[in-house]
């Protein structure tokens, strides 16, 4: 169909403000965090449910790639329009439908951005737990599409956890209601875990109804510093062994600290060679005898300092130090792969020690931080691709972190998605048998392939022959 | 000042922006309209295709780079330090250069236009209120903010019939042991707010400086930045370096965020500092100066105001939040209280409020959830532009709060006794 004509049809159902074609709206919704650039067709931003279903029946009629997208700032190309066609944006849809203090239930349109939601139902008492670093901007409905994570999930588990019930409107425009309101439901097949995290290929969800849970009365933030990582990872496992769950678990390796050393000024001893974050929420009454618990439980595993914040400033400046390492990384090379590996608890230390062999074997700075906790590590390959070769280079190490990471019983995404980014290595860590499954499900929602295609599935050649990331 | 630099030099900023998206979340433009094109890292993209030729300067393009306060927020929270403000600017001065100004910043330019244009302008400055109008230089950016279409349903203080010129000497001799320091008013505090730009004045003399108030400065120079008029921020910022040159200050004060936001931000932009003296805001000063254990000290007033703080972009992007906090804490005749989004743009941005008169009210409306539940009977702030807005915002929406400029409650406590 002709761009102009198809412009028109779409304006009849969102009227003509809602969409455009013009050049600079392509240009501005054809990019997310990864830095890739694919343009569009057309730009939408619809208002209802019923729109979106019209916009859906005539694309799939005309057989036009349909793009739903939110913030745009998934890491794995997620909302990238890599075959052109309409992009959804769902921003407008931007409403709090409804917060229910009886039953523990919020409502939300998928514009909605999570740390916002956040606010309102801690305003009620009540807390909705997954935290993603992009919460003050990422969508709700994005989170979904990605199943996001973060670092409270160490306890309270991720975004599948809290979705209750989802309205979609499915690649042939129907608009179906999956879950419901109630924590139980066992009615046919639980159709909303297999939209959570299909990163926008089988619907745009359209409403969205999460679960919550009372907000904890406070909260204490520790910093420990080590002399190793292996006394980290060590204390990882032995604060879970000693049945405490903390709501947070995070960690730098040695060459995060370095980073920040170099960008800030860092007040932690020159022998610390990794950092543990611990938070831990709940009672008032209960949160000191549980922080002095994991320190006594850790303290003989190498621990150089411990700090623990009395105040909220205190706790906050020690999240700033976690939080400055992402901005300090740039200082060691241009250009960053940001890879999301996740491994069993117990294997981080195995892990971190592969990465630092890895680094060492191709020459390329990898800085390890993120959520020990529950073994999600963010391995950050800094390179120079200016310099000759280096792209190679960069994708054989990733090959080889992928590898492991599967090998030792992980898996390649915890939280960013599979996307364009990743879809080269998915056949690591799915079988062909279940590649296929997941395939004819695909197939039978999307039969003419038109809901954000070209993600998550690698095409046709298969991942360990592709050219350039094979070794 | 030094030429400022082109576009077409900023390729090595626009490379830094990584398109993480976290500008969305500080954005006044984009909280409302939802648009990427509203935002930082769209507008960085747009301006990578403009200087790669993928698209020229169409209206489309000049619609999205015209929606931006210049508030710098997008900057002050960028994790990659992007200087999206100084990058729309060399946009904007790009398509000035290439396209001519935009009705607005026709007007801004009465300065360096044509003669003919400057006809035209005192033509249209006679429709407006001849008291506001016939004390306000032509190149007052206050012209803009308060062109006809602005002024219609807005509240406006009454305009007083003295400017600050008339109310101050050039020079107030203080104590021989003390520096001199220089005060710079803007035009909001010389015409609009002149009782507030006198204490500006008269204050640091009372502390024992000397000040000195040259009365050849003028406009800071801030909406010819907003509608890209080079040559008018060269010429504004000659003449207030110019102003400076006679005595030797030692720091030039200042009680308007933007007007510090752009000689402390934007004037050094390129050329340094080129006043050679420390631009300090007062509440800086003040702070410095002790006056916080000094108002601490000061008998409790029984009748005391609610007051809450709004921090002017300008301000808070250049990381002063604590003084004007500590200084209105100590009043002796306030409560202070903190609100919700006391952050929040109040949506005024320069000329940003005549060229998007609606979404500057929309934007400046989302203050009133925190201002109403805070229970203030007065919102001071730091500086003029928003207190003219909050004052819109509050008489909108039929809230019986007033606002202040900070110095005004301060002025207060050291003046009346106490009540």
């Amino acid at each position: 169909m002709q761009t102009e004509h198809l412009l028109r049809q779409i304006a009849d159902i969102v009227g003509t403000t809602h969409v455009s074609n013009s050049t600079v709206d392509r240009i501005t919704h054809s990019f997310d965090a990864t830095q890739r650039q694919c343009l569009p067709d057309v730009v939408v931003h619809p208002g209802s449910v019923e729109e979106i279903s019209r916009i859906v029946r005539l694309a799939n009629a005309e057989r036009i790639p349909v793009l739903p997208r939110g913030a745009g700032s998934g890491f794995t190309g997620g909302s990238l329009p890599v075959r052109g066609g309409i992009v959804l944006v769902l921003t407008r849809m931007n409403r709090i439908l409804e917060i229910d203090t009886d039953n523990l239930i919020a409502v939300v349109e998928p514009g909605v951005v999570t740390g916002h939601l956040q606010k309102e139902v801690e305003q009620l008492g009540l807390f909705y737990p997954p935290d993603p670093a992009s919460k003050d901007f990422s969508t709700l409905g994005g989170n979904i599409a990605e199943c996001a994570g973060g670092p409270r999930c160490v306890k309270y588990g991720v975004t599948r956890d809290y979705v209750l019930g989802l309205e979609v409107v499915t690649p042939t425009g129907a608009i179906i209601h999956t879950g419901g309101r109630t924590m139980k439901n066992v009615v046919g097949y639980d159709l909303t875990r297999l939209f959570v995290g299909s990163e926008g290929t089988l619907g745009i969800v359209t409403r969205i109804t999460l679960r919550l849970l009372p907000k904890p009365e406070a909260r204490k933030t520790m910093l420990v510093a080590f002399e190793s990582i292996d006394g980290a990872a060590q204390s990882v496992s032995a604060i879970i062994r000693g049945k405490i769950i903390p709501t947070t678990l995070e960690f730098m390796d040695g060459s995060a600290i370095d980073c920040v050393r170099k960008a800030t000024t860092l007040d932690l001893p020159l022998a610390c060679r990794a950092v543990l974050i611990i938070e831990v929420d709940g009672d008032r009454a209960l949160l000191d005898d549980q922080a002095e618990k994991i320190l006594a439980i850790i303290r003989p595993l190498g621990v150089l300092e411990t700090r623990v914040a009395e105040t909220a400033e205190e706790s906050e400046a020690i999240w700033k130090i976690r939080r400055s390492v992402s901005p300090s990384l740039r200082n060691l090379n241009p250009h960053k792969f940001n890879e999301d590996i996740v491994v069993p608890r117990s294997r981080v230390p195995e892990m971190i020690r592969a990465l630092e062999g890895i680094a060492s074997r191709y020459g390329v700075p990898i800085v390890n931080f993120g959520h020990a906790g529950d073994g999600n590590i963010h391995v950050n390959v800094m390179v120079d691709l200016h310099q000759p070769g280096m792209e190679d280079k960069a994708h054989q190490a990733l090959y080889e972190i992928f590898r492991t990471t599967v090998d030792l019983g992980g898996s390649v995404s915890g939280e960013h998605g599979i996307g364009t980014a990743k879809a080269p290595y998915i056949g690591m860590e799915l079988d062909q048998a279940t590649l296929a499954v997941m395939r004819t499900i695909k197939q039978a929602l999307d039969p003419n392939n038109i809901m954000n295609p070209g993600k998550i599935f690698p095409e046709e050649v298969p991942a360990a022959t592709t050219g350039t990331i094979a070794p | 000042m030094a030429e400022q630099k082109p576009l077409e030099q900023y390729s090595d900023e626009l490379a830094q922006c990584v398109r993480c998206g976290a500008c969305q979340a500080h954005c006044p433009v984009y909280l409302e309209t939802g648009h990427e094109g509203s935002v930082a890292r769209g507008k960085i993209v747009l301006a990578a295709a403009v200087l790669t030729g993928e698209v020229g300067l169409d209206e489309r393009l000049r619609q999205e780079i015209g929606l931006c306060l210049l508030c710098g927020s997008c900057v002050a929270k960028c994790p990659n330090h992007v200087p999206t403000d100084a990058i729309i600017g060399a946009f904007r001065r790009k398509i000035a250069a290439e396209q001519g100004l935009s009705p607005i910043g026709k007007g801004v330019a009465a300065l360096t236009g044509s003669k003919p244009l400057l006809k035209t302008l005192l033509k249209g400055a006679e429709l407006l209120s001849p008291l506001l109008f016939k004390k306000i230089p032509k190149t007052s950016g206050l012209r803009l903010r308060f062109a006809p279409a602005v002024l219609k349903e807005r509240s406006l203080p009454p305009i007083p019939e003295r400017s600050l010129f008339a109310r101050v000497p050039e020079f107030l001799q203080g104590e021989e042991t003390k520096p001199i320091v220089g005060v710079f008013a803007g035009c909001a505090l010389t015409y609009l707010y002149p009782q507030v730009g006198e204490i500006l004045v008269r204050l640091p003399n009372s502390l024992g400086f000397s000040v000195f108030f040259p009365k050849t400065q003028g406009c800071c120079g801030m909406p010819a930045l907003s509608s890209g008029n080079g040559t008018l921020i060269n010429t504004l910022a000659d003449a207030n370096i110019e102003a400076f040159r006679t005595q030797n200050v030692a720091s030039i004060l200042t009680a308007c965020a933007s007007c510090h936001g752009m000689l402390a931000g934007h004037y050094a932009e390129k050329a340094g500092n080129p006043f050679g003296a420390a631009l300090i805001d007062v509440h800086v000063f003040l702070a410095e100066q002790g006056l916080v254990d000094r108002l601490a000290a000061l008998p409790r007033w029984r009748q005391r105001i609610k007051v809450t703080y709004h921090d002017p972009c300008h301000l808070r992007t250049a990381g002063i939040t604590r003084q004007p906090r500590d200084l209105l804490r100590a009043l002796p005749q306030v409560d202070f209280i903190e609100m919700e989004d006391a952050g929040l743009c109040c949506g005024l941005g320069g000329t940003f409020t005549a060229t998007h008169p609606e979404l500057s009210r929309a934007i400046g409306d989302r203050k009133l959830t925190g201002l109403a539940s805070s229970g203030a009977e007065m919102i001071a702030s730091g500086c003029p532009g928003c207190i003219l807005q909050l004052q819109d915002i509050v008489d909108r929406a039929g809230l019986p709060i007033k606002a202040v400029h900070t110095l005004e409650l301060i002025q207060q406590a050291l003046s009346e006794p106490p009540q």
